[in-house]
């Protein structure tokens, strides 16, 4: 069968190779992991139809500093509110993992080896 | 003279004293670690009782929880103990179970229920939970007694031995776990167990180690790091459904998380050295106090709730943290010994 123009052109003249079985499970993977970022966010604002939403808004009026700037945040953008809080937790999980990885290690205990008794 | 340490949470609104928040994320870290799970069951009553709405309980005790996550699973996974394979199995249908259960959240919510059905729910859970624990550990005991089958920390219960005959395919070996079955059995455990999750605010640790051991038979040491590992991914997206909900205190997590860190890193390390199946029971008499808790506040006994939370947490901590400084000794004495 002589394929098409189009393949030709990206496969460079030679006829397509079928795909592997790992290079199909990877492609729908990464598509579905696309899929769920672009929708996920539309995905979970229709949680709860509009009609009877409690929306919740932050007093601002006695906060300052990082208060006020997260509560503001909050106010002003949800999505943008949703991925700093997202992000800060997931980074000062992080630091604070290495941080206690670093006092376990200067205390001298050896958490690579343990004996498992079950 | 503590009241300096009182704030106002800039988005509840919810004045609470930092320190407890401190302390809460000490002792759910400590336990967390060390029973293999984020821990959240214990926070999401505990914030509840504390002064947060229910809907902010469970969204600011995931996102808490999936933070606390990182610090444990990166433990265990240094011990080798996650099964990701199984993890990821799991993992994707979580996540709609999950969403599921924050829909179910904010509808009742919406219909002024959320907090005495929530409530009830956790009462009904933690008493089947518990109840499984001590079962299984009394089974345990007198088979032991009797020279029966059950060998060293081989469970008791041994549901999974059915659940493995169920061929629909695709059957799927996991190495790490020494599990072969079908992929619908970890994939239907973690629906379930998203589903519960997103309602009650809990990671699913408290669903899935239980689950991973009774159902599909995962030895113990292999559930623990393989539930944070799930628990910490699953945790991200509930923080970011609950965030876009608007139902997450920022400030809280931070708190907490300082809290858990140390706490999360003491109760994982505290597995090596206190073992056997003595664990089980620990776990069993800790849901039993969260259990208590959650009822007081239901009955409106909030400050005896409060003080019952906190000192059976706190105990249960201590006894986890007393065990593991003694084991670090001893393993620093005898290094030394081999040294001379």
């Amino acid at each position: 069968m002589v394929a098409p123009e189009f393949v030709k052109f990206f496969t460079k003249g030679e006829p397509m190779k079928p795909a592997s079985r790992a290079h199909r499970v990877t492609s729908t993977l990464v598509l579905l992991f696309f899929l769920l970022v672009r929708l996920s966010p539309a995905l979970c604002a229709a949680a709860a139809p509009d009609e009877g939403k409690l929306v919740h808004v932050a007093d601002t009026r006695h906060l300052t500093g990082f208060s006020l700037f997260i509560a503001n945040l909050y106010n002003t953008d949800r999505l943008l509110f949703t991925i700093f809080a997202v992000g800060l937790t997931a980074a000062l999980g992080l630091v604070l993992g290495l941080l206690m990885d670093g006092i376990v290690a200067a205390i001298g205990l050896d958490l690579g080896r343990r004996r498992v008794r079950e | 003279m503590l009241d300096v340490f009182t704030i106002t949470l800039p988005i509840s609104g919810v004045p609470i004293n930092v320190l407890l928040l401190v302390l809460l994320g000490v002792a759910v870290g400590v336990l967390g670690g060390f029973f293999g799970m984020g821990g959240a069951w214990m926070v999401t009553p505990a914030l509840n009782i504390f002064g947060f709405p229910m809907p902010f309980a469970v969204g600011t005790d995931l996102c808490h929880m999936a933070g606390k996550s990182i610090i444990s699973t990166r433990r265990h996974a240094k011990f080798g103990n996650v099964d990701a394979k199984l993890g990821l199995t799991m993992l994707a249908f979580d996540v709609v179970g999950i969403e599921i259960g924050a829909r179910l959240v904010m509808f009742l919510e919406r219909v002024g229920l959320a907090g005495p059905v929530i409530r009830w729910v956790y009462v009904v859970f933690l008493f089947l939970i518990g109840a499984l624990v001590f079962y299984d550990y009394f089974k345990k005991r007198a088979l032991d007694r009797e020279g029966g089958t059950a060998q060293g920390g081989e469970s008791a219960v041994r549901w999974h031995v059915t659940l493995h005959r169920i061929n629909l395919p695709p059957i799927i070996s996991f190495p790490v776990a020494q599990v072969r079955c079908s992929m619908w059995l970890p994939a239907m455990v973690g629906l379930l167990v998203g589903m519960l999750a997103g309602f009650l605010g809990i990671g699913g640790g408290l669903l899935m180690m239980p689950a991973l051991v009774y159902l599909i038979g995962c030895p113990t040491y292999v559930a623990v790091g393989t539930d944070l590992f799930t628990v910490m991914l699953s945790g991200f997206y509930g923080a970011f459904t609950y965030g876009l909900k608007g139902r997450v205190e920022l400030l809280a997590v931070i708190f907490m998380l300082l809290g858990a860190a140390p706490g999360a890193q003491i109760g994982t390390i505290a597995t090596k050295y206190v073992r056997g199946y003595g664990i089980r029971l620990m776990f069993g008499l800790t849901v039993v106090c969260a259990m208590i808790s959650v009822m007081l506040k239901q009955l409106g006994f909030t400050t005896p709730a409060s003080w019952f939370v906190m000192g059976g947490v706190s105990a249960m901590t201590l006894i986890v943290v007393v065990g593991m400084v003694r084991g670090a000794a001893r393993e620093l004495r005898a290094r030394r010994q081999a040294v001379v």
